[in-house]
This record gives C-alpha cells, structure tokens and sequence, in this order.
C-alpha cells in the first residue's frame, strides 16, 4: 500500500520533540486576583470575630458569663445594673420562630407551586412580586407592621400591646418569604427531568411527584433556604425595633412587647454611651453571643441535611 | 481459511419467529396518530396494532419520531406542554385520550422504562416499593418488592443490600431496577424507550433475555435504534423514516413498514425499509 502523500502546501505537523512549554504569566495573574477575591471575605470575617470578641471578653472579665447567660432581668443602663440576658434570647426566638412559622410553609409552598404547577404564564407574575417584595427595605416592613399590621391584628381581636412580637414576627416572615420561596424553587428545578418522568410513569400524581420525589431530592437546597431565612430573623434589626418594642421581657406571649438582641444592640449604640464603658461592652458581648446562635444553627442545619438528603448525583 | 460466517439479521429473526402469527389479542389499535410540538409536526398518519403477549419493536433513524410515538402509549406527552395528540390510541378498545380518561390511571396499567436508567435517589428497597406505595397497595410489600426484582433477575444481586442507594448499582443493574420498579405496580404493558443504549452488550443481553422473559405475561413495546437487537427480540417490527417537504423543510415522521419481525429482515415489501435494514441507508 502507498503512503498517502502529505498535502502539499500544508503546515508541517508539530514534532514530538521538547514538550516543555513558556510559563504562562497571564494565568497566573488571573490566579492570584481570584484568590484575592476570596480572601477578601475570609478577612473580612476574621476581622468581625476579633471586632466582637476582645470588646465581649473584656465584658466578661467584669460580669460571671455565667450571670450573663441565665440571668433573667436586663436593666444594664440603670442603677442598679443587672445582666441576664434571657429576655432578648427569648425575645429573639420568640420573633423569629414567629417569622419561620410564617415564610417556611408559606415559602415552600409557593416553590412547589411554581416548580411543579404554575404555567409559564403564572410564573411571569408571580416571580416579579416576589423580586419586588425582597426589594422592599426593612424600615418600610417596620413600620408596616407597626401602623397596619398591628390595628389590623386588634380588628380582628387580637388584644394585642402597641408593641408586640405578634406582627413582628408576621412581617418578618412576609419579608423572607421571597428568600425560601426562590432559594428553594431553584434547588428543586435542578432536580432532573427523569426522576420526575419515572415517577409519573409509575402513576403518581402531581402531589405524589411533588412531595415523595421533588422535595426529598431538593431538600439540601430547601433546608439552605430555611436556614438563611432564619439567621435573617435573628438577624433582623429595624423591624423589631420599630415594631417589637424596647421592654426586655422574658415572656413567650407574642401579643406583649418584647425587646429582641438586635433592638438592643440598635438603640443602645445610637445612644450616648462613652466608648469603652461596661456599657459599650455590653452590646459587643451581646453581640458575640448572636454570632454564636447563628453559627451553631448553621452548623447543625449542614450536619441535618448531610443526613436526610437524596443526593440524585 | 475458516471464518466465522456472521448471521444476517433476517436468520436471526427467524431463529424465535413463530411459523405462523397466531391470531393475537389486540392491545393497541392506533389510528392515524400524529403528534405535534407547537406547529412542528413529529410524527403523523401511523396507523397500527400492538398484540399482546408478544415484543413490538419500533425501530428508524434518528428524528423519525419513533420516541415520541411510544410515549403517546401512557401519555407522557401529556407532560409536554406543547405537545399535541391527534387522532386514536385504542387501548383494549378504549380511547386514551379520551376526555373522561385519567393519565395517572392509564399510567398504572402502561408502565415505562426509559433510556436513561433513572433509579430515585432513595434505596434499592423503596425505589421498588414506590409504586405500590402510591397505589395504596401497601400490603406484602416485601413479598411484591421481592417478586418484582425476581422476575427482573436481579434479586439475587441485590438481596442483601437493599436498604442501600439503589445510585450504588451499575448501570445495568440499575437499568434492570427500573424494570423491576414497573413490574411491581403489576402492568399490564411494558413500553421501553432504548432500553439498552446506554449500556454496554453483556448488560444490554440481560436486558434482551429479560425481554423474552417478560412477554409471556406482559406486552412489551420497545423503541430501538440497534436493528440487531430488533431482530432478537422482536416478533413484531415497525420501521418508521423521516418525510422531507418537498420544499426541503418540514421533516416529519412516518411509518413505512410493520409486519412481523423476521418478515422486515428477510423480505421487506418497501424498498426504503429494505434499504434501511441492509444498512444503506440511515
């Protein structure tokens, strides 16, 4: 057999000779702004940790942590002082479990609704609200609970106090409605198409796709969206304290005005209390404690779903 | 010098051809089906019926709408939103797309298989149980969880470990789990889509053996692009081709030929089949 002729003319073939090749300055430049990107964010945390610690460790030199964490009277602005801050844990929780009891089932809902029922057409309207709900800003969420959601409450006889955990906690939860509701829509539209299809050819119905298929496979990226709705809660400053009140009540009534950790950190810093006193330090060790709280949720939010999740991939 | 005389496909349909096509029962009688997605015209004028006990294979080149005709069998169509299905699908007599008829009740007795194993990620165990589970059949489910992958034959592979991710299993097992997930909500058609074509020959002939297997007690229709496996297993075969406007545009599906299996191997009536399955075409 001939060998076929080289096309003539044609560029001659690369030789198997030296394989060893330029440095690529060009990729290392992109390597290091990318790690520089990153590394903004680890800083910027590591700088919060060490903002909010040495001010709350020198708190704790002068108050027991232990008075601190199961004391239940907060008067730290008035003679005499005391520092149980159980009544702004209890404030905080009673809020945000308010919250999540609002937009977890009403957010999930409205994800499956649109995943798995809505048309195309439905989708159009309903995912441009939910845009301009979360773009609403929280003072605006604060004083609408506070002048509607309120008077509606004790119109429709809800005895409840001007201040009240109650409407805060509802108008928090609207407010994150849109966070669960498009966090979770997205983990369950990853779910792929034939996990639904064989579901169906099985003769399930929609429900039955929905909840035994689409929401156990989603469920990583819905508990995601639970956890980031209620780090916001606890997180969340001008509702409560335009709604919720400044009284540190330990009480598990939501119809009574309560304070909640970050109300208080809010006013007492607007106030004029001089740098470096206990005061100061008090909202840095409450501060602290708030950071803690959402750590340690998110840490046992991640191990739940590494347990529970049906990983499709 | 000796050689290994390959079989044509024509003696290898002969080889499970029965001498004569009894007079079968008829499962699906279509007429004059056609599908569209929006204005695109997949498939159209097919005509034909399924019998029952026996393997129907539709076999055709890419793009002649031989998927989407299988899936008008159980309605999955349905979950294409522009999808649109006209003309009949008799289905025992009865019209499956008729405005009383329920898609989850058609698709309980027409169970489907699909190209792409699609085990759900949950066990072995509850992958199989799903079925039932959703009926309500909720009792003996382990005896029916266990029948289902023994008449599936991969019960001995899988016993001990059912409480395992069925997404552990290679492909082939995983591919035979989805059969036994369909046999558990006992159908009373199996439709395949390329059952096989993702999976390499020594799984791909325990899916065929299974196939003779299965239909002495359910009606198989299997959609194929491998002609080799056509002739294996199938008694009845339709070629489906693809029809060009004349203006050169619209490409649509037609059926060309459908007869019995080894009769489209060894003598085909059409000239475009002949040429189809001597591979000088497609």
């Amino acid at each position: 057999m001939a060998t076929p002729e080289l096309i003539a003319g044609a560029e001659p073939r690369l030789r198997p000779g030296s394989l060893s090749g330029r440095r690529r300055i060009g990729e290392d430049v992109v390597k290091g702004v990318l790690a520089l990107c990153a590394l903004v964010s680890v800083a910027t945390t590591v700088g919060i940790v060490i903002a909010l610690f040495v001010p709350a460790i020198e708190f704790f030199r002068e108050i027991s942590i232990v008075d601190f964490l199961t004391g239940t009277n907060w008067s730290p602005l008035f003679e005499p002082a005391s520092f149980g801050v159980l009544p702004l844990v209890g404030g905080t929780l009673l809020v945000t479990a308010i919250a999540s009891l609002v937009a977890m089932p009403l957010g999930l809902g409205a994800a499956v609704y649109m995943s798995e029922y809505a048309s195309p057409r439905a989708r159009g309207i309903i995912k441009p609200a939910f845009e301009l709900l979360a773009g609403i800003p929280t003072i605006v969420f604060g004083y609408f609970a506070l002048t509607f959601v309120t008077p509606l409450l004790r119109d429709i006889g809800v005895p409840v106090d001007i201040f009240n955990t109650l409407s805060a906690g509802l108008v928090i939860g609207v407010m994150l409605l849109p966070t669960v509701a498009s966090l979770s829509e997205d983990a369950m539209g990853a779910v792929p198409r034939d996990l639904r299809d064989g579901a169906y050819a099985l003769g399930s119905t929609k429900v039955q796709v929905a909840t035994r298929i689409v929401v156990p496979a989603a469920v990583s990226g819905i508990v995601a969206s639970f956890v980031l709705a209620i780090s916001r809660a606890v997180g969340e400053t001008m509702i409560v304290l335009v709604a919720m009140g400044q009284q540190p009540n330990l009480t598990f009534d939501p119809k009574e005005a309560a304070e909640a950790m970050t109300a208080f950190i809010a006013a007492t810093g607007a106030g004029d209390i001089p740098t470096g006193s206990l005061e100061y330090k008090t909202i840095f060790a409450v501060g602290a404690l708030l950071f803690v709280m959402t750590l340690v949720m998110n840490v046992f939010a991640i191990r739940l779903v590494r347990k529970y999740r049906e990983a499709y991939e | 010098m000796s050689s290994i005389e390959p079989m044509t496909l024509g003696q290898i349909a002969q080889e499970h051809d029965e001498v004569e096509t009894p007079k079968r029962e008829v499962v699906f009688a279509v007429e004059d089906l056609a599908v569209a997605y929006a204005s695109n015209v997949a498939i159209r004028e097919v005509s034909l019926e399924v019998y029952k006990n026996a393997v129907t294979a539709f076999i055709g080149p890419s793009g002649c709408g031989k998927s989407t005709f299988i899936r008008c069998f159980n309605r999955m169509n349905d979950l294409v939103p522009s999808a649109k299905v006209t003309g009949n699908v008799l289905y025992h007599g009865k019209d499956l797309y008729a405005d009383e008829v329920d898609p989850v009740e058609v698709r309980r007795r027409i169970g489907m298989v699909f190209q792409k194993p699609n085990p759900f990620p949950k066990s072995i165990y509850d992958n199989i149980a799903f079925g039932p589970r959703v009926l309500g059949l909720k009792d003996n489910l382990s005896d029916r969880v266990e029948s289902a992958l023994q008449r599936a034959a991969l019960w001995d592979e899988v016993k001990d470990r059912l409480k395992e991710s069925a997404l552990g299993l290679s492909g082939g097992q995983q591919q035979r789990l989805c059969i036994a997930r369909c046999l558990a909500v006992e159908p009373d058609v199996i439709l395949m889509d390329e059952p096989a074509s993702a999976l390499d020959p020594i799984s791909t002939t325990r899916i065929e053996d299974l196939m003779h297997e299965l239909k002495r007690e359910y009606t198989i229709v299997i959609v194929t692009h491998n002609m080799q496996q056509a002739a294996r297993v199938a008694d009845m075969t339709a070629f489906f081709s693809v029809d060009v406007a004349p203006d050169g545009g619209k490409r649509t599906g037609i059926l060309v030929e459908y007869d019995r299996t080894s009769k489209i191997f060894t003598t085909p009536a059409d000239k475009r089949t002949e040429d189809y399955v001597t591979g000088r075409f497609g």
